[in-house]
């Protein structure tokens, strides 16, 4: 079998069209790899046998028009796709099967890609360590005992551990970017509207957004522009033309203003994730851009804001789940009994959590005083960053506060699991582009990342941004592969 | 603010999801301490501040109207827990 | 015309044993907007499909699906809206109404909560005491719901989503109504309205038309109102007078014993004729209300709504106006023919060619009664309008009398034949000829000489009695302006 190992994205697609190596090599590169790595517990479903059916027929036909031509890919398991299960991580989606296709998939198989498996993510995108799985923890390949992060922990973990070559997440608080930086792994979360939410389980309307995770800048550029369409099925999709990310890709970024927000040193930060985000600093400087110091003065209320306004939209989503169209359906003596008992059986300990509280903070008595207010207080966030933007160019910092933590270090504390998001939920709130790529390890030789937060739609500025901080980081993944 | 058990139990029948009393007590423990959390956001004033009504800057948009005449009937029950060849099925409700 | 002033007051107050009292009533109405898709997918709208089979993915809301709002319904508001006379407000919200129940597979419905489509307007009502203007408080899009069916099946219920999705139109009345009279007025007339408007089909029997009808009362000569209770899904206008007359009686009696009334909402039991409460306090919905993330708010150009205002048909207020000033009508006939779309249409359609005093006697008078004994709309008229224009030709013409009109009439309704064809085929013209009338008239005058003389002599009664004999004598057919004539001529 051909080693592949090294080979990213961009190295696959263009060794295809060269014939270096075939589809179905490279599909049995990942599918033995997977099979190898199940201690790592990445998988909910896999979609080996159909893969390679699709890899020998791509070999007979060679068509390789697509900018994915012959690649096996496996994605978060939030993406409804066709005919395969779909689980969203919970118990209550366990035999669903849709009948239908995400557009962001529909995308990447438009391009000429195909479906590798469905990876293991926290339940209903509700969680930072994927832990809140009914499927059972990942395992990040740092570590047997490390969490990856989440929500999106299984695709960043099977990205890490080379069981996929890229795949794509979904990023509502810092889904995307806070496992890939836990796992030392680039991950971009689109600006709002940029790529289509139809046909992706709904966790929180007004923050999901669909994004690329990739070992390095190049492959997400190019998955980026694989995955963005204008959908009009999606009434929050933006009418915006897809910028040429790859052609356009360089790290050439003399002159660019760099943002650092004094608020973001917040209390009890490690000095570690300081020195990263000076070296940080520093490689930007180095390669020409201009720094300033700049003020998001209600970064503090970023995250009370976002624990108000995503359970609440959550509480609304996950109504539908109630056994009578689809998923688990418990025993009732009547139909509110039948309700009751399917999600109180069907939902994890955290989905509920976060269920009451949006439907708390919903309720007669409270709606102005938690809803609205954090409404208030969003445009608030939106109005710091906008106000920003008008002096910088692209805004730096840490990606999380710390590295990957172990398995049940923060389980029975919802808080502390919740500030794991502090630098990441701020730019969903506002709606904005951002991207985590890894710059170093810390003193317990784990990965961690760097944010650039971008202006709405200048998704190219922050892809620049990173290539030039890649360059000069020169950072490698320290993974053994422990778990053969 | 705390969340009392009372509370606990109203906002769960509102969710449709049952509770035993275990769990009513631990959730009365965590919902509690994440209210306390939000409730930072009584620091700031925001009487003057409109609160966000979307954040992409746009319209909502429409499309025309033309039925979409396929019956898919099959694909809608396919996946229900209870059906029949033409309804979904579910326990009688209590008037 | 000089209209006779009315003298009929309004009397709806119930004595009860120690207070007079008057009732309260606002209307809260679902009208299905008329539209070839649902409100925020494209499956049809058809009633009477068969179960689920007008259900997309959406409206049975499968995880990822997402709502795209239909531009012809938002139209469809706006015109309802502008034949309220109400504001159209450019901009709109849309918000989630969260509660869970079988026939609601989101868990929630999209509806309108503090920023409707449309806001202010009034309703005029022609009362026989006199015109009444009824204030609308508001009108808003929302979904419908599906419909669970719970006896086809002893321990279940079934669920069938066909009508989950349809646009609604909920029409909010202020509490100005104050009988169960005046519900009914109001109720035909915004079904009137909507029917100009080609809005909603008013269909009250297929679902296209509902209402839940709020009722407090009060003590006549009370500012305040009082506590009221909801009466839900009530569809059909007889229903909703019954439920009325229950539920004042039944507040009246709690009042004057001393007791206070819940606030609650009630079902009408048809069988019983009694409202019952549909729901206890515990149970009362917090719905939650928040605006819908997957939509964006509404904004509507005025240069739409112009547009939109240009294109108005013809309302019923204006139409009754006109055919007042320009047909002659009195306002009572006036008020008939426009009170349907189908009947006006009809009727216009009519006087196109024949004269317009006629055509509405013969049909509010003769056609009207055809059509309730056969229990038919006039858009199943066994006659058309043409055939009934030409045969009222006919009259104005002279060609036949308006005796033999009915006969006409009755044959014509066999297969709506050419009343021309008919005339012809059984001889029915007129005999107009005054020579040949003449002598008809002479020979009955001749024959009853002992009449002739009593005639004479004062018994101007029997002018009748001749009439009679020459009628026979012609077999009907004789003009009679022309025997009255030429009788009168040779009696005197």
């Amino acid at each position: 079998m051909k080693d592949l190992t090294k080979k990213t994205l961009c190295n696959l697609v263009k060794g295809i069209k060269k014939k270096d190596f075939t589809s179905e090599e490279i599909t049995n590169f990942f599918i033995e790899n997977s099979k190898n790595g199940k201690k790592l517990n990445t998988f909910i479903t896999t979609n080996f046998e159909r893969a390679l059916e699709e890899a020998k027929n791509f070999d007979k036909n060679k068509n390789y028009e697509g900018l994915l031509s012959g690649i096996p890919l496996a994605v978060k398991d939030l993406f409804c796709t066709k005919d395969v299960k779909t689980t969203a991580g919970s118990k209550m989606l366990n035999n669903f099967i849709p009948t239908y296709e995400s557009t962001v998939t529909s995308n990447l198989w438009k391009e000429g890609a195909f479906l590798l498996g469905k990876l293991n993510c926290d339940e209903f995108a509700m969680g930072s360590s994927n832990e809140t799985s009914f499927f059972g923890n990942v395992i990040n390949p740092y570590g047997d005992k490390l969490i990856p992060g989440g929500s999106s922990g299984g695709s960043a973990s099977a990205l890490a551990a080379n069981f996929t070559p890229a795949t794509i997440g979904t990023d509502t608080g810092g889904s995307i970017r806070q496992p890939a930086s836990f796992t030392g792994t680039v991950g971009l979360k689109p600006t709002y509207g940029r790529c289509s939410r139809w046909g992706i389980v709904a966790f929180a309307s007004s923050l999901d957004q669909a994004g690329p995770m990739t070992q390095n800048v190049e492959d997400c550029a190019l998955l980026l522009e694989a995955i963005s369409s204008y959908d009009s099925k999606d009434s929050t999709s933006a009418n915006i033309k897809v910028d040429q990310y790859t052609k356009n890709l360089t790290d050439n970024i003399k002159g660019l203003k760099i943002g650092i927000p004094r608020e973001y040193r917040v209390e009890n930060m490690p000095d570690e994730i300081d020195v990263f985000w000076k070296k940080g600093i520093e490689f930007l400087k180095d390669a020409g851009a201009i720094i300033k110091d700049i003020n998001l003065p209600h970064t503090k209320y970023a995250l009370p804001s976002y624990y108000i306004v995503a359970p609440a939209e959550a509480s609304s989503n996950l109504a539908r789940y109630d056994g009578v169209k689809y998923g688990h359906r418990a025993k009732g003596n009547n139909l509110n009994e039948m309700y009751e008992n399917t999600r109180s059986e069907g939902f994890g300990d955290e989905v509920k959590r976060r269920i009451l509280i949006g439907t708390y903070v919903l309720s007669s008595g409270y709606y102005d005083a938690y809803y609205i207010k954090a409404q208030k207080v969003r445009q608030l966030i939106k109005n710091d960053f906008d106000k920003a933007f008008k002096d910088v160019d692209a805004v730096l910092t840490p990606s999380t506060p710390n590295s990957a933590f172990k398995v049940g270090d923060k389980k029975d504390d919802p808080i502390s699991m919740y500030l794991n998001d502090v630098f990441t939920v701020p730019v969903n709130l506002a709606g904005l582009p951002a991207i985590s790529i890894p710059a170093g390890h810390d003193k317990n030789n784990l990965p961690l990342g760097l944010q650039l937060i971008g202006k709405a739609f200048d998704e190219q500025t922050i892809l620049n941004l990173s290539l030039a901080i890649e360059k000069r980081a020169s950072f490698k993944r320290q993974i053994t592969e422990w778990w053969k | 603010m705390s969340i009392d058990k009372d509370t606990v139990k109203h906002i769960s029948k509102l969710a449709r999801i049952s509770l035993d009393e275990k769990k009513v007590d631990s959730l009365s423990k965590n919902l509690s301490s994440i209210i306390e959390f939000i409730e930072k956001l009584n620091e700031l004033n925001t009487d003057k501040i409109t609160p966000l009504t979307s954040i992409i800057d746009a319209s909502l948009t429409s499309r025309k109207d033309e039925a979409k005449n396929e019956n898919i009937r099959d694909k809608i029950l396919k996946n229900s827990p209870e059906k029949n060849a033409e309804f979904f099925v579910v326990p009688k409700v209590i008037e | 015309m000089v209209e006779m002033m009315s003298e009929k007051k309004f009397d709806y107050f119930i004595q009860g044993e120690k207070n007079k009292w008057e009732v309260i009533i606002g209307l809260e109405i679902h009208a299905q907007v008329l539209s070839k898709s649902k409100l925020f997918s494209s499956s049809p709208t058809k009633f009477g499909a068969e179960p689920n089979s007008q259900v997309s993915l959406l409206d049975s809301a499968f995880p990822g699906m997402l709502p795209v709002i239909n531009q012809f319904c938002i139209e469809q508001s706006i015109k309802t809206g502008l034949g309220l006379k109400a504001k159209i407000n450019l901009h709109s919200v849309f918000d989630r109404k969260n509660y869970f129940y079988a026939d609601l597979p989101q868990g929630y419905q999209i509806s309108q909560y503090k920023n409707p489509i449309v806001g202010e307007g009034e309703i005029i009502l022609d009362m026989p005491y006199g015109s009444k203007k009824v204030r609308i408080e508001r009108l808003h899009l929302e979904q419908d719901a599906g419909k669970s069916i719970h006896d086809l099946d002893p321990e279940n219920t079934y669920v069938d989503l066909n009508r989950s999705g349809i646009a609604l139109m909920e029409i909010v009345s202020k509490p100005d109504l104050r009988s169960p009279d005046e519900v009914s007025a109001y109720v035909k007339k915004l079904r009137s309205i909507m029917r100009y408007l080609g809005t909603c089909d008013g269909n009250m029997q297929e679902g296209s038309l509902r209402a839940d009808v709020n009722v407090s009362v009060r003590k006549v000569g009370n500012k305040e109102l009082g506590t009221r209770c909801e009466i839900k899904n009530v569809n059909s206008i007889k229903f909703m007078q019954m439920a009325i007359n229950y539920e004042a009686k039944r507040q009246i009696e709690l009042l004057e014993s001393n007791k206070i009334v819940n606030q609650e909402t009630r079902l009408f039991d048809i069988k019983k004729n009694k409202t019952r409460t549909m729901r206890s306090k515990e149970d009362a919905h917090d719905y939650r209300y928040f605006p819908d993330p997957d939509l964006l708010p509404l904004n509507i150009e005025k240069s739409l709504v112009d547009m939109l205002k240009k294109d108005l048909p013809e309302l019923p207020d204006e139409k009754k106006e006109r055919f007042i000033k320009e047909h002659n009508l009195s306002a009572y006939e006036a008020t008939i023919l426009v009170s349907e779309k189908e009947i006006s249409d009809y009727y216009e359609e009519v006087v196109k060619s024949c004269d317009k005093k006629l055509a509405t006697n013969w049909i509010t008078g003769d056609l009207f009664a055809v059509l309730n004994k056969k229990n038919v709309s006039i858009s199943k008229s066994p006659i058309s309008a043409n055939n009934l224009s030409s045969m009222i030709s006919m009259i104005s013409s002279g060609k036949i009398s308006g005796k033999i009109a009915k006969n006409v009439f009755e044959k014509m309704q066999i297969n709506d034949e050419d009343p021309q064809k008919i005339v012809e085929r059984e001889g029915l013209v007129q005999q107009s000829n005054p020579k040949k009338l003449e002598k008809l008239i002479q020979e009955v005058i001749a024959k009853n000489e002992a009449k002739v003389s009593d005639y004479k002599a004062g018994k101007v009664k029997l002018f009748g009695f001749f009439v009679g004999e020459i009628m026979k004598a012609s077999k009907g057919k004789a003009n009679p302006i022309l025997v009255n004539k030429i009788l009168k001529a040779k009696l005197n």
